[in-house]
């Protein structure tokens, strides 16, 4: 069911919400989270696209906020859909005029009673996510450095700012990639002595991983320069031999570990939507991250 | 051992992989292993928590090949598979698939077995840990596990090992389970021997010991203070079908209240654990086992009954004597309904009415704890007329959730209380992350983390509790029976009026 409201504001909007669950014949709330998504006109579609998709891993009553004009008169529009296309809800908020100052005030009434929210920039984000008045709401905030036109600026502008419950989704895509050194060190059990990496100057997820395995493993890493934007190799030294993972296709890559042959294993680019459901599985501050941009504002 | 660097238990992004090892699966072309196990193993997969280069064995008397059990393999893990199909994956999976040819008595097939390990420790990297799973039927057990040992497969050397996974039935009573048992035991310690209960797998389940020990608003009415009595039930909408061979002399006390409903009742009753590693959860679980008793009167406070002809879900269907392959003369029970108290102080008084049965209203398998009416009404008796008492019930399968029922006033003028319901729908809340049970225990015995599997005792503590019903079902002159589609017999509605209650409608 879709509901559009013009000059309206944020009780009306709420009162809206309520009539539409009862005629859609279910009442109960099933929602576990909001999802305030602040965007752009040129980002909201396929940034909804995404908040929705997500929706069928974590129901979330999803709050698009566009901020218009400054100039004129304050106005809201809203545009309400309730319960059809996957679970959750979703209200998107047009703002202009004086109100796009103050644009907590008309998504704070919003806000499921009690539950988490969480703060996703899909585009630019502002510097200080947390003191944003809409950062400012959440428990977590998502930024995107891979979104921005300088990715590592970006992330490092962010990272000086960095409260816990930030992440940057630049951080959730290199899970898989943590994940198989994380295994490969699981097989090989021997003292890591070095390592490299092999990815393109400009990646932010690059930068996080050389980062992490300094922070982690206490032993210098170099970066070897490429010309694809991917990382395309990691490799650590061990006394017992090298670990090697190094990036086959689109979806896979080659891993191999001392003792053993080479071998296919998967890695694949997810989408959007997976990484957001892969940070919303947690709704705590992710330590290990903010170890991560310590350790990288130290070393740069 | 040194700690993997890259690991840190407050690194929860990072998936709990299990270490370098392979399966080897008997009985590839059961209905167990194309179904659920080949896709499980798939899904795993495809989620990134097997080793980078894990390998699966098919052993069988067929002479399909490597393509062929690959084939096989790949058709099930695609027609089964819960996660989305990526061929990459499946590449990754059949770099490990290997399948030996031969029956079991084939001592040159088990050598071959040997090889095979020792090939794929070479090449996958599997370091010599493999698990055996027994997808076959029990009493081929003894010949397995026995081979298995005479070709020095079972015994594992260093810091790698061997474990073997056996399914439900354990036994068809006290002696045999003891028996079968002792077979395993032979040949793997008890640390390497799990018994698979999908039924403890499930999400449902585990969210019972979630429910009780992580909340603080209902442990403390959980209690014969206020606690009427607790009704557990697992009903299914269809027949024996192709089972008959397998349930005739079976029945369903023995195939699902020894095993599912009695694990049910004990995560249901139990203290809470010191911890929730596999020790702790055994030693409550079997303190309720250990005082569990069945009833002093079989006659009053059992029930057992078989289908008959009738119309279920708006389709005729035939009894179970009629049913393919069911002697007519069969006294098998397709419905069981029995109390058991368990003698704690938590519990004094507290009757656990456990029921299954076949052909009965619809699917749903849930427990319903009720609780005792408020002592004392401020309200006339007109006024709660329509007001029940209020319970909580789980709802394990389908439409997973837990349900609150309680009275609430009519709006209107007068002051009238009715029952109403309040949900939690798991569904609707964790969307399709949920993994099949089959993926859960897998990956346990691959981590060798063994708090979801029964141990012996607990196996031999439910013998003992329901050897004495059946063993007084036996003698029973006449079989009670039921019409299908309906909630079972008279004697099982009467056995709890004889307690001034009722069953639940669920």
């Amino acid at each position: 069911m879709q509901i559009t409201l013009e000059h309206t504001n944020s009780s009306a909007i709420a009162r809206e919400m309520v009539r539409a669950r009862l005629a859609s014949g279910s009442p109960a709330m099933d929602v576990v989270l909001t999802l305030i998504v602040v965007c752009d006109d040129d980002t909201v579609e396929a940034a909804l696209h995404s908040a929705t998709t997500l929706a069928r891993e974590h129901p979330a009553r999803v709050i698009g906020v566009i901020l218009g004009k400054g100039t004129g008169s304050p106005d809201l529009h809203a545009k309400i859909r309730v319960g059809s296309e996957g679970s959750g809800e979703s209200i998107l908020l047009r703002m202009s005029g004086r109100l796009i100052k103050h644009a907590e005030s008309a998504v704070l009434p919003l806000l499921l009673p009690d539950s988490p929210v969480v703060v996703w920039w899909p585009g630019s984000p502002p510097s200080d996510p947390a003191s944003d008045p809409i950062g400012a709401l959440g428990n977590r905030r998502l930024t995107d450095a891979e979104a921005a036109s300088q990715p590592v600026r970006n992330l490092t502008r962010v990272a000086k700012h960095y409260t816990p419950g930030d992440t940057d989704l630049s951080w959730t895509r290199l899970t898989p990639w943590r994940a198989l050194l994380a295994a490969a060190l699981d097989q090989v059990q021997s003292p890591v002595t070095g390592g490299s990496i092999s990815a393109g100057s400009g990646n932010p997820a690059g930068v996080l991983l050389e980062a992490w395995l300094q922070s982690r493993l206490k032993v210098p890493i170099t970066w070897h320069r490429v010309d694809q934007d991917q990382i395309m190799l990691v490799t650590l030294q061990t006394k017992a031999g090298e670990v090697r993972v190094e990036r086959a296709s689109e979806n896979s890559c080659t891993f191999s570990v001392p003792g053993s042959a080479p071998r296919t294993v998967p890695l694949t680019r997810r989408t959007l939507a997976e990484l957001l459901a892969e940070d919303l599985r947690r709704l705590d501050a992710d330590q290990i991250y903010g170890a991560t941009v310590k350790h990288m504002l130290e070393n740069r | 051992m040194i700690t993997n660097p890259l690991r840190d238990p407050q690194d929860r992004r990072l998936p709990q992989i299990a270490g370098p090892c392979g399966l080897v699966l008997f009985g590839v072309t059961g209905d167990l292993a194309k179904r659920k196990l080949i896709p499980a193993i798939y899904d795993l997969a495809n989620r990134g928590l097997l080793p980078p280069g894990f390998a699966l064995v098919g052993f069988a008397r067929h002479d399909f090949g490597r393509e062929g059990f690959a084939k096989l393999a790949k058709d099930a893990a695609k027609a089964g598979a819960r996660t989305p199909w990526r061929e990459t994956v499946w590449k990754q999976l059949y770099a490990g698939v290997r399948f030996v040819e031969g029956s079991f008595d084939d001592d040159a097939a088990w050598e071959e077995l040997g090889t095979t390990l020792a090939e794929l420790d070479e090449s996958q990297g599997t370091q010599g840990n493999h698990a055996f799973y027994l997808s076959i039927p029990p009493a081929l057990f003894a010949t397995v596990v026995n081979k298995l040992k005479q070709h020095g497969l079972a015994a594992a050397d260093g810091d790698s090992w061997r474990r073997v996974v056996i399914e439900k039935p354990f036994g068809h009573d006290l002696a045999s389970a003891q028996k079968l048992n002792e077979t395993v035991a032979e040949v793997f310690p008890p640390g390497s021997v799990f018994r698979i209960d999908h039924y403890l797998g499930k999400e449902t389940v585990q969210n019972i010991l979630a429910f009780r020990f992580a909340n603080g608003m209902f442990e403390p009415v959980w209690n014969s203070n206020y606690v009427d009595h607790v009704q557990i039930t697992m009903a299914e909408d269809i027949g024996i079908g192709t089972r008959a061979g397998y349930y005739d002399g079976i029945g369903a006390a023995r195939d699902v209240i020894q095993n599912h409903l009695l694990q049910l009742m004990a995560l249901i009753a139990m203290e809470e654990p010191v911890s929730f590693n596999a020790k702790s959860l055994r030693i409550e679980k079997q303190k309720i086992l250990a005082n569990a008793r069945p009833p002093a009167r079989m006659d009053l406070h059992t029930s057992n009954a078989q289908y008959t002809e009738g119309w279920a879900g708006g389709e005729e269907v035939e009894g179970y004597l009629q049913e393919e392959g069911i002697p007519a003369d069969s006294t098998t029970e397709t419905f069981a309904a029995l109390r058991i108290d368990i003698g704690t102080r938590r519990w004094a008084g507290v009757p656990f009415y456990l029921r299954v049965g076949k052909r009965l209203g619809r699917r749903v398998t849930e427990v319903a704890v009720v609780f005792k009416r408020a002592p004392h009404q401020p309200f006339n008796r007109n006024d709660v007329e329509e007001l029940g008492q209020n319970a909580l019930v789980m709802r394990i399968q389908p439409d997973e959730g837990v349900t609150l029922r309680f009275g609430a006033k009519v709006p209107g003028t007068v002051m009238e209380i009715r029952d109403v319901n309040m949900d939690f729908a798991y569904g609707g809340t964790f969307v399709e992350s949920s993994p099949e049970a089959y993926e859960r225990l897998i990956l346990d015995v691959l981590l060798g983390d063994p708090p979801l599997f029964p141990r012996h005792e607990e196996v031999e503590m439910s013998w003992q509790i329901l050897d004495p019903v059946i063993e007084y079902w036996a003698h029973q002159k006449t079989v009670d029976t039921y019409p299908a589609g309906t909630w079972g017999p008279e004697s099982a509605d009467k056995m709890l009026e004889r307690d001034g209650r009722r069953w639940r409608r669920p």
